[in-house]
């Protein structure tokens, strides 16, 4: 019952390196929104031993010293990618799931078992002469192994070629092999179980694949005495307690430069809230509640100012009700005299649509009319761009908008923008 | 697999494209049946006609006068297909200095070329040793007229 995890190697950098050859071989990190922090690195970078969420400006130095190359993230191009990546993925299996914009599980049950080195080559190839995508493809019997494995083979720690096959392993080479890879490698501990893991001794991954998992369980949660059983091949972490469904939906971005007036605050915030709305109807999900919150920029030696609040809602999936309550929330905290660095906006209490409690004082006309409304700013902005229709108060020029100066063309997803050959 | 099915993506089995099929709104109950019911075909679509591996296929656009020959204008559409494996003739996006270039590709014994199609511009020759980036292979290319 083996299954494979494939994942895309410093996929945002790749996706970038794709359409842009120059990019290849030198050292490329991608910023986060704004511009903010590195959240892909490409080996290079990896090599000069700079860590993923690094800011960018702790970086200039580096960067000019060693010629990194900075873009800011093209969240369109990484997206199409994507999904070109896990449509040939799916291929390969009757059964995928994505775990991630750059990761899925393969079930190869159905597989040949001394096939599936081959077949995990095959996967490789292909994924990388359709797409120009690198990736590595680990193999084992459980999830958390598969993981790991595929982190062997991105390290280079066993398998060749980007691949490796732990189901190929005998017990004593796997032990081997466990008891060189540090415990804080395994899926699914996390810095804090780590460092309690390390208290009592335990290191390596070897050391709790042998821990009794009851000691684990008791010492830690099921899910890490889960993590154990899995260790030792008994298939068992169930996909939802890894990554819980949407429980809350969160839209917030630092601004371009500080904004202290009430105006732009009060754009930015209603912009979030339309966003955050949006994807709540995507989800076909309801609100109960929204936390609004602003902050100051704790990078600079300004006075500094957090706050946030919590508003319930009328549960409701409606734009204009969201950023009502929204704006509401930040009239309470905001306060004059502060240079604001970022605004956001949490959706609270999902609920599934399907399931939503009639109100005593409800007028289902007046839900239908609601219901009607929204369908049709979607129906509009899908298909005719993003923000094409939407309320007024989320502004047009939204002088706070977030800095992406350093962004690459959407190649895949704009007419305008398309690669140009010579 | 049964922990698999757990969670939300899971696509179906490899091959199994939906199948569109026309939709009728017309009443059956009352008068007579479209009498063009039976002769209902998929309407051609350009995509279908043009694009042959979608996950794969990338369109670019074709800058300056080198492809003249093979009917590649300046600001022509360009359909590449990164699943197909170069062959000899095939007309090619490869990676130069750097830059992405499209030329016919020749193989000539121990040498290949990127061949363009205008007498002003001169070959490229890749010797044995040196390496030679194929970025995908040009199966068809567009221009509008308006």
């Amino acid at each position: 019952m083996p299954v494979a995890l494939v994942d895309c190697n410093n996929f945002y950098v790749s996706c970038e390196r794709v359409f842009n050859p120059r990019l290849e071989g030198v050292p490329v990190v991608v910023l986060s929104n704004n511009d903010g922090c590195a959240v892909a690195r490409s080996a290079e970078v990896k090599a000069l031993d700079i860590k993923m969420g690094t800011p960018w400006f702790k970086l200039k130095d580096l960067a000019q010293r060693h010629g990194i190359i900075a873009l800011s993230s093209n969240y369109a191009l990484y997206g199409d990618m994507s999904a070109r990546v896990m449509s040939i993925l799916a291929t390969f299996s009757s059964k995928q799931e994505i775990y991630s914009i750059d990761e899925c599980f393969l079930d190869l049950t159905q597989f040949n078992p001394h096939s599936l080195i081959a077949y995990g080559q095959t996967i490789r190839q292909t994924v990388k002469q359709n797409t120009g995508i690198p990736v590595c493809v680990g193999i084992a019997e459980t999830k958390t192994l598969a993981k790991l494995a595929n982190h062997c083979a991105k390290k280079g720690f066993a398998g060749t070629d980007g691949v490796c096959n732990l189901v190929a392993l005998t017990p004593d080479q796997r032990r081997a092999l466990f008891s060189q890879i540090p415990v804080g490698d395994v899926w699914g501990v996390g810095r804090k179980h780590r460092e309690k893991l390390l208290n009592l001794g335990i290191k390596t991954v070897e050391d709790l694949r042998t821990t009794n998992a009851e000691r684990i369980r008791s010492h830690f949660s099921i899910v890490l005495g889960r993590t154990v059983q899995e260790l030792n091949n008994l298939p068992c972490i169930e996909l939802d307690e890894v990554g819980a469904p949407r429980g809350q939906i969160m839209v917030s971005r630092s601004f371009g430069h500080s904004v202290s007036n009430m105006d732009d605050l009060s754009e930015s915030v209603a912009y979030y809230a339309t966003r955050a709305a949006e994807k709540l109807r995507h989800d076909q999900s309801i609100a109960a509640s929204l936390c609004v919150f602003i902050s100051t920029n704790p990078f600079k030696d300004e006075p500094q100012y957090q706050q946030s609040i919590v508003v319930p809602l009328l549960p409701t999936d409606n734009t204009s009700l969201i950023i009502s309550a929204a704006l509401a929330g930040l009239k309470q905290v905001y306060r004059r005299g502060f240079n604001y660095k970022k605004t956001g906006v949490l959706l609270l209490g999902l609920h599934p649509k399907s399931k939503m409690q009639a109100d005593l004082f409800d007028e289902s006309l007046r839900q239908a009319k609601s219901d009607n409304l929204m369908h049709i700013i979607d129906t509009i902005n899908q298909k005719m761009g993003k923000g094409s229709v939407g309320m007024a108060a989320s502004g047009i020029k939204h002088r706070w908008a977030l800095r992406r100066e350093k962004m690459s063309p959407n190649y895949t997803t704009d007419w305008n923008e398309l690669p140009v050959v010579w | 697999m049964s922990f698999l099915r757990q969670r939300a993506v899971i696509f179906p089995a490899a091959g199994s494209h939906p199948i569109r099929i026309p939709l009728f709104s017309h009443k059956v109950a009352a008068g007579f049946p479209s009498p063009a019911d039976d002769y209902i075909q998929e309407r051609l679509s350009l995509d279908e006609h043009l694009i042959h591996h979608k996950e794969a296929t990338f369109f670019v656009r074709a800058k300056g006068n080198s492809m003249l020959g093979a009917g590649i204008f300046d600001g022509d559409l360009l359909v590449v297909d990164k699943s197909l494996n170069p062959k000899s003739g095939d007309i090619v996006i490869a990676v130069v200095d750097g830059d992405l270039t499209v030329k016919r590709l020749i193989k000539r014994g121990d040498t290949i070329l990127l061949k363009p199609e205008n007498s002003k511009f001169s070959d490229i020759e890749f010797h044995e040793g040196q390496e030679l980036l194929i970025w995908g292979v040009v199966t068809s290319t567009t221009k509008k007229f308006i």
